[in-house]
């Protein structure tokens, strides 16, 4: 799997949706993205890229694309 | 000043004067845009004819009673905006608050909570073991306190794992594997008052004088919080409950903390002295119970508190049905700026309140 399929691949089986839901999303667009959500997402990310979140990350973690942001900072390393 | 602009300062940096001048201007700011964004609230402010602009420090605003969200439905913000409703802990047959967030108050609430905890942890997220049932947030569109409880201090854990089951029984099985494979690593553990003495620290001890299994912890930090009433009525002490959890398992860095949920996030961590402090965030005021006149430090009276933090209700300033003590100012010997204080209890006759005191009702 690349980088991005394991991305989307955690989303998708967090909140149980389609990959075309994917681009835009933002935290509490829908129901499952919400603050219990939030935590098994971050929880599917780590174990899935090896990982563990900054407490600031899991905050400023506000959508799809801002994920992808955060994951490619240095200190997390990932390459989309 | 925006609450961003707050959130830069830490959260125990400010002496009096400057607090002072930061709550007012923040509060006074809060006062205003309920006043414009609540009917509610501006009709009971209109009829004390209050001035928000003549005010000279933050102890002359209003403050509302918390059971006033169970009965009016108290929002600043459109409802289409609301992403989650909070309820208070109450006992069966007791009304509940309702407190409206939106995606700002929401995500600021964490944001402090973060500051002010991390500031006693450290930034790095520990492997977490909460001491409750997993059911506890399974219902996620009405979010009890107890759950929000929960989840707020979820963030600071990085492998978390529920020490009881759903019969609240301790799942020893799974506390053990935990500890082995986080063994020297430091733990948090989180939990409500009540269920740590119930559930866990009482199952320690028959674990070990019945079958002579011990735990240690001695690595963890433990912060737990929702209410002493039950404990006190058993004559267990803050100290007796520290001491008994250091007997047991090897537990020591223990605080307490005081919040509720009408102010989430801005929560009121003791610290190493057993004082508990106010940040920059929020701060309490202790009032005379027959004319609401501030009470000078030693004296106990009702806890006001006032927070920076709530746009999307009028929460910022509200008299609880706790009493306290003002201990100090600036000057406790941790080193933390801004006053401490210890709460004293519920006022007579208030209803049982805090995740702790309702599910220890049952007892």
């Amino acid at each position: 799997m690349t980088n991005l399929e394991k991305y989307n691949d955690a989303f998708i089986t967090t909140f149980e949706i389609t990959e075309d839901q994917l681009a835009g999303l933002k935290y509490q667009d829908i129901q499952a993205w919400d603050s219990v959500g939030h935590m098994s997402l971050i929880a599917a990310l780590e174990d899935a890229f090896d990982i563990m979140f900054d407490t600031d990350d899991i905050i400023d973690f506000s959508s799809y694309e801002k994920g992808k942001e955060i994951l490619s900072k240095e200190e997390y390393g990932v390459k989309f | 000043m925006t609450f961003d602009e707050i959130l830069n300062i830490s959260p125990y940096s400010l002496g009096r004067a400057k607090k002072e001048k930061l709550l007012t201007e923040r509060l006074a700011e809060l006062t205003r845009h309920h006043r414009a964004n609540c009917p509610e609230y501006e009709a009971m402010l209109k009829s004390i004819s209050f001035d928000e602009s003549k005010i000279s420090d933050y102890s002359e605003l209003p403050f509302l009673p918390v059971r006033l969200f169970k009965e009016l439905e108290l929002r600043s913000a459109a409802k289409e905006d609301i992403v989650k409703t909070m309820t208070s802990s109450g006992t069966t047959g007791q009304a509940v608050s309702r407190i409206y967030l939106d995606r700002v108050t929401s995500s600021n609430q964490q944001k402090t909570l973060v500051k002010i905890v991390s500031s006693f942890t450290g930034s790095s997220r520990m492997p977490m073991l909460i001491i409750d049932c997993p059911s506890v947030i399974k219902n996620r569109a009405m979010f009890s306190a107890r759950g929000a409880g929960i989840l707020g201090f979820s963030m600071f854990g990085s492998d978390r794992q529920y020490a009881l089951n759903d019969d609240m029984q301790l799942d020893i099985e799974t506390v053990e594997k935990f500890l082995e494979k986080h063994s020297g690593e430091r733990i948090l553990l989180f939990g409500f008052t009540f269920m740590i003495w119930q559930h866990f620290y009482r199952e320690l001890v028959k674990l070990r004088d019945t079958m002579g299994k011990t735990f240690d912890l001695s690595n963890g930090i433990l912060i737990h919080g929702g209410g002493w009433k039950k404990l006190v009525s058993e004559a267990v002490s803050q100290e007796r409950f520290k001491e008994c959890l250091t007997d047991v398992c090897g537990l020591h860095d223990v605080h307490d903390y005081y919040g509720m949920v009408e102010q989430t996030g801005s929560i009121y961590m003791q610290c190493e002295c057993g004082h508990l402090h106010a940040s920059v965030f929020s701060d309490v005021i202790i009032r005379d119970p027959y004319d609401f006149s501030v009470l000078p430090q030693g004296e106990k009276g009702i806890i006001q508190v006032v927070s920076t933090i709530p746009e999307s209700y009028p929460g910022h300033s509200l008299l609880t049905e706790d009493e306290g003590i003002l201990l100090g100012e600036d000057d406790c010997p941790c080193g933390r700026l801004g006053k401490y204080f210890m709460v004293a209890g519920r006022l007579q006759n208030a209803e049982i309140r805090g995740c702790s005191d309702t599910y220890a009702a049952k007892f």
